[in-house]
C-alpha cells in the first residue's frame, strides 16, 4: 500500500531555471512600475485587469494547452515555476487564476469545439475571469447534497438556487458550475448531478458581496432565477459531473499555493531578525524552512507525475492536507519567534502589518479546496481503510 | 529508488525477510539472529556498497547504496550496515581501503572532535557512536593543524563506555587517548567535518522514512484486525484521520530523505543546496518519527507498547535515529543561521533552486 504514496525526487530541467529568471525579471519590472507592492498582501487584486494581460502576453497562461486553443504545449513543471514565482512574489493572480489552474482544463476535456475555439484563447490572453459554482447554503462540502435544479427546457436548461462562497463571482466573465438534473437513486447518492457553462452578468444572475474576516471582499452569493442556460454550455454527462468535478478537484490541491499563501511573513522574519540570529530565532526560522522545503518536494513530486499522465488523487491530498495547516500555522509560528526582534527592525512595521492580515486569513486556508476532514477521508479511502 | 527497479535493494530485501524478519527476531531473545544476518550481508558486499572495487568494496553507486538503506530501515535492521556503509565511504575519500567486518564512525556528533597530534597520534572523546562496541575498526575523521584528515583504527585501541540509545541499540562513548592508527591519509580539499554529519544525517533520514513506512503498514493492517466497539476500528473516521496523517508524516519523511539522497548523489560539492536538502531530511524526518511514531502507538492501544510486539522495533528506533550526525535541533539551528546570512531575499531562490 505504500507503493502508493512514494514521492519521487523530480529534478526541474534546466528549461524551467530559465523560464524562471524570465518570470523573476518580469515581476520585478511590474513592482517598480508600481503595479502591486509585494509587501502588501492585503491589496485589493480582485481588479488588475491590465496585470492578467501582460501575464498572457508573456504566454503563461494556459500554458499546457494545445497552440489551437492558444496554448504555448509546454509543461506541467514550467507552469509550476511561473506559478510558484507568482505566488511568492504576492503578485495579484486572483483574475486568471482558476481559469488557468482549473476551468480551462475542464473546457479542454468536456466543451464542444467551437466553445473551446472561443473561450481558451481568450483565457490565454488573460482577458477573462472565471469562478466555481460547487459549494451551495448547508452543502459545502457535502458536494452531492446539492440542490440548485437545472430543468430542462426548449434548446437549454432554466436554473433555479443558490451558490455560495463563489470567489471572484462579482468581477467574473464565466462560472462553471454544477448544477441537478435529475434526483440521486437509491443505488448512487452521486447521480444526477450536471456540469455547465454559466455566462455571468446575464438576466436571472444577481450576486451579493459577502464579507470576509480579512475585511477583503472576495466571497460571493450567486442567486439563479430561470437563467437560461442552452444546450451546448452542458459539459461533460449529463448526471454524471461527481467524477468530473472530483477530477478537477486534483488540480486544486497540490500546487504551490497550497503552502504558500502565507509564505511572505517567514520572508519578513528573516529579513528582522537579520544576518545574526540567537539561537531561538535560528532553529525556529531552520524548522520552517526545513518544513516548507519538504513540502515543496512532494509538491513539485505530484507535479511530475501530472506530468507523466498520472492521477495522483491521494498523493495531491497529502499534499494539501500537510500544506495548508502548514501555512495556517505559519503566521503563529513567525508570531512567537517575532516577539523578540528588535524595536529597531527597519522592517518591523511591514512585518506586523503582515502578520495581522495573515492571522486573518489563516482560518480559511484548510477548508478552500477541500475541507482537512475530506482530505483525510480520501487519503484513508486510499489507505484501504474505507 | 523503487524497490522493485534496483538489484541491490532487491538482494538487501530477499536477506532481510529472510534473515531479519521482525518477529522472528523480536522472539530471539539471544540475539542468535545477529550472526548469519551480518554474513549474508557480507557476503552480497553491502555492508562495503559505498567503497569502490580497488578498495575492497562492492562500488555500488550513491544513489543504490541509500535506498538500501531505507530498505533497511523498512526492516529496522539492527546491526551495523549503516554505520559500516559510511564507515566505508568515509574512508574511499581518502583512498584508503576499507578491511572486513563490523565497522563506525567517529566522531557521530558535530559537536566531538577528534585531533591528530603532531606524533600521528589521536585523541578525542566521541559521545553517542552507533555500535562501536560491536565494531572491529573505527573510520575517524580528525583534525591536524594542516587540516582534516581520514583514518582507519583498529577498534581495541579504543577506550568503550557502552550505551543503550532508546531503542536498545548500542549508542557509545568512544575515548581515543594518542591512538596511532592503521592507515591515516589527508580529507580532500574542502572536506569537512559537516560533510561528514550530513552525510550521516542524510542515511538516519532513509532509515527513519523506511521504519514510518513499516509503522504505517503494520498500523493499517492491525486497524483492518482489530475489533472494537463491534467494528473494525479501520471503520472509525477518528481511527482514518489519524492514519492518514500517519500516511503524510510518512510521505513527508520518504519525500525529504530520497530528495535529500538525490541531491547528494547528484552534487559535485557539498553546497548550500546540498546543504538545505540534507538539513531539511533530518529535521523533517526527525519530526515524522515523533508524530508519527505516536500515531502508530495510538492505533495499537496498549498492545504496541509491549516487548512482544514488533511496533517498538520501528518506532523506537526512528526515534533513537532523531540523535545521531546532530538532532533535528542542531540542524534547525544551523539551517537557520545559513539563511540568515544569506539574507531575506535570498531564502525563495534557496528553496526553487531545484
Amino acid at each position: 500500500m505504500t507503493a502508493a504514496l512514494r514521492f519521487d525526487p523530480i529534478r526541474l530541467p534546466e528549461k524551467c531555471e530559465q523560464l524562471r529568471k524570465e518570470v523573476r525579471a518580469f515581476l520585478a519590472e511590474e513592482i517598480a512600475a508600481g503595479t502591486f507592492d509585494p509587501n502588501k498582501p492585503n491589496r485589493e487584486d480582485t481588479d488588475a485587469p491590465e496585470f492578467s494581460r501582460r501575464v498572457g502576453a508573456k504566454g503563461w497562461l494556459g500554458m499546457t494547452w494545445p497552440k489551437k486553443y492558444g496554448g504555448q504545449e509546454r509543461s506541467f513543471l514550467e507552469r509550476y515555476v511561473v506559478t510558484e514565482e507568482m505566488r511568492v512574489a504576492n503578485a495579484p493572480t486572483r483574475r486568471f487564476f482558476v481559469a488557468d489552474r482549473q476551468s480551462g482544463p475542464v473546457l479542454l476535456k468536456y466543451a464542444p469545439e467551437h466553445i473551446k475555439m472561443e473561450i481558451l484563447p481568450r483565457i490565454c490572453r488573460g482577458e477573462i475571469c472565471f469562478a466555481i459554482g460547487m459549494s451551495e447554503p448547508n452543502s459545502g462540502s457535502d458536494l452531492f447534497a446539492a440542490k440548485t435544479r437545472a430543468t430542462k427546457t426548449d434548446g437549454g436548461y432554466l436554473i433555479n438556487g443558490t451558490k455560495i462562497w463563489t470567489s471572484s463571482a462579482h468581477i467574473a466573465d464565466y462560472m462553471i458550475a454544477i448544477f441537478r438534473t435529475s434526483p440521486p437513486t437509491k443505488e448512487n447518492r452521486r447521480h444526477g448531478l450536471t456540469q455547465f457553462l454559466v455566462k455571468m452578468k446575464q438576466p436571472g444572475i444577481k450576486v451579493n458581496p459577502i464579507g470576509q474576516i480579512t475585511g477583503q471582499y472576495e466571497f460571493n452569493e450567486v442567486v439563479f432565477t430561470d437563467h437560461f442556460i442552452p444546450d451546448d454550455h452542458v459539459l461533460g454527462e449529463v448526471d454524471g459531473a461527481w467524477k468530473q468535478a472530483t477530477s478537477e478537484l486534483a488540480y486544486e490541491r497540490s500546487g504551490p499555493e497550497r503552502f504558500l499563501e502565507t509564505y511572505y511573513v517567514l520572508t519578513e522574519l528573516v529579513r528582522a531578525v537579520g544576518p545574526n540570529p540567537d539561537t531561538r530565532s535560528a532553529e525556529g526560522i531552520g524548522r520552517l524552512v526545513a518544513q516548507l522545503h519538504t513540502m515543496r518536494r512532494m509538491s513539485v513530486s505530484v507535479a511530475g507525475m501530472l506530468q507523466a499522465g498520472k492521477e495522483p488523487v491521494v498523493e495531491a491530498s497529502i499534499v494539501k492536507d500537510i500544506g495548508t495547516v502548514w501555512e495556517q500555522q505559519l503566521p503563529h509560528r513567525v508570531r512567537d519567534l517575532a516577539a523578540f526582534v528588535e524595536e529597531t527592525a527597519t522592517n518591523r512595521e511591514t512585518l506586523e502589518r503582515q502578520l495581522d492580515f495573515a492571522i486573518k486569513t489563516a482560518p480559511k486556508l484548510t477548508i478552500q479546496g477541500g475541507t482537512t476532514e475530506v482530505l483525510r477521508g480520501i487519503i484513508a479511502r486510499g489507505l484501504g481503510l474505507r | 529508488m523503487a524497490e522493485s527497479d534496483n538489484i541491490v535493494v532487491e538482494t538487501a530485501e530477499k536477506i532481510f525477510a529472510d534473515l531479519a524478519d521482525p518477529q522472528t527476531i523480536n522472539n530471539d531473545k539471544n540475539n542468535s539472529w545477529q550472526a548469519p544476518l551480518w554474513q549474508a550481508l557480507s557476503e552480497a558486499g553491502l555492508p562495503l556498497a559505498w567503497v569502490p572495487d580497488d578498495l575492497g568494496g562492492s562500488g555500488a553507486s550513491l544513489a543504490d547504496g541509500f535506498a538500501l538503506l531505507n530498505a533497511a530501515g523498512r526492516f529496522a535492521v539492527a546491526v551495523p550496515l549503516a554505520e559500516t556503509m559510511l564507515a566505508g565511504w568515509l574512508l574511499a575519500q581518502a583512498g584508503i581501503a576499507a578491511p572486513e567486518g563490523e565497522m563506525t564512525i567517529v566522531p557521530a556528533s558535530p559537536k566531538d572532535r577528534i585531533t591528530l597530534d603532531a606524533d600521528g597520534a589521536l585523541s578525542g572523546r566521541a559521545r553517542g557512536v552507533p555500535f562501536a562496541k560491536a565494531a572491529k575498526h573505527f573510520a575517524v575523521l580528525a583534525h591536524g593543524k594542516d587540516g582534516a584528515v581520514i583514518a582507519l583504527v583498529d577498534a581495541s585501541k579504543g577506550r568503550i563506555e557502552s550505551g543503550l540509545n532508546v531503542g536498545y541499540d548500542h549508542s557509545d562513548t568512544v575515548t581515543l587517548d594518542k591512538v596511532q592508527p592503521i592507515t591515516i591519509k589527508p580529507a580532500p580539499e574542502g572536506f569537512e567535518q559537516t560533510n561528514l554529519m550530513l552525510m550521516g544525517g542524510v542515511a538516519r533520514s532513509l532509515q527513519i522514512a523506511g521504519a514510518l513506512e513499516a509503522m504505517l503498514d503494520i498500523s493499517v493492517r492491525y486497524s483492518n484486525e482489530r475489533v472494537a466497539f463491534e467494528k473494525k476500528i479501520s471503520k472509525f473516521q477518528a481511527v482514518q484521520h489519524n492514519l492518514a496523517r500517519l500516511a503524510g508524516e510518512s510521505a513527508a519523511a520518504l519525500a525529504a530523505a530520497t530528495s535529500a539522497a538525490d541531491a547528494i548523489a547528484n552534487a559535485k560539492s557539498f553546497n548550500d543546496e546540498v546543504y538545505l536538502e540534507a538539513a531539511s531530511a533530518k529535521i523533517r524526518c526527525a519530526e515524522a518519527a515523533e508524530k508519527g511514531g505516536s500515531i502508530a502507538h495510538q492505533v495499537h492501544g496498549a498492545i504496541g507498547f509491549t516487548m512482544e510486539h514488533i511496533l517498538h522495533r520501528y518506532s523506537l528506533r526512528a526515534l533513537a535515529w532523531r540523535d545521531d550526525f546532530g538532532s533535528e535541533s542542531h540542524w534547525a539551528v544551523e539551517l537557520g543561521k545559513l539563511v540568515a546570512t544569506r539574507g531575506a531575499d535570498e531564502l525563495w531562490p534557496l528553496v526553487a533552486s531545484r
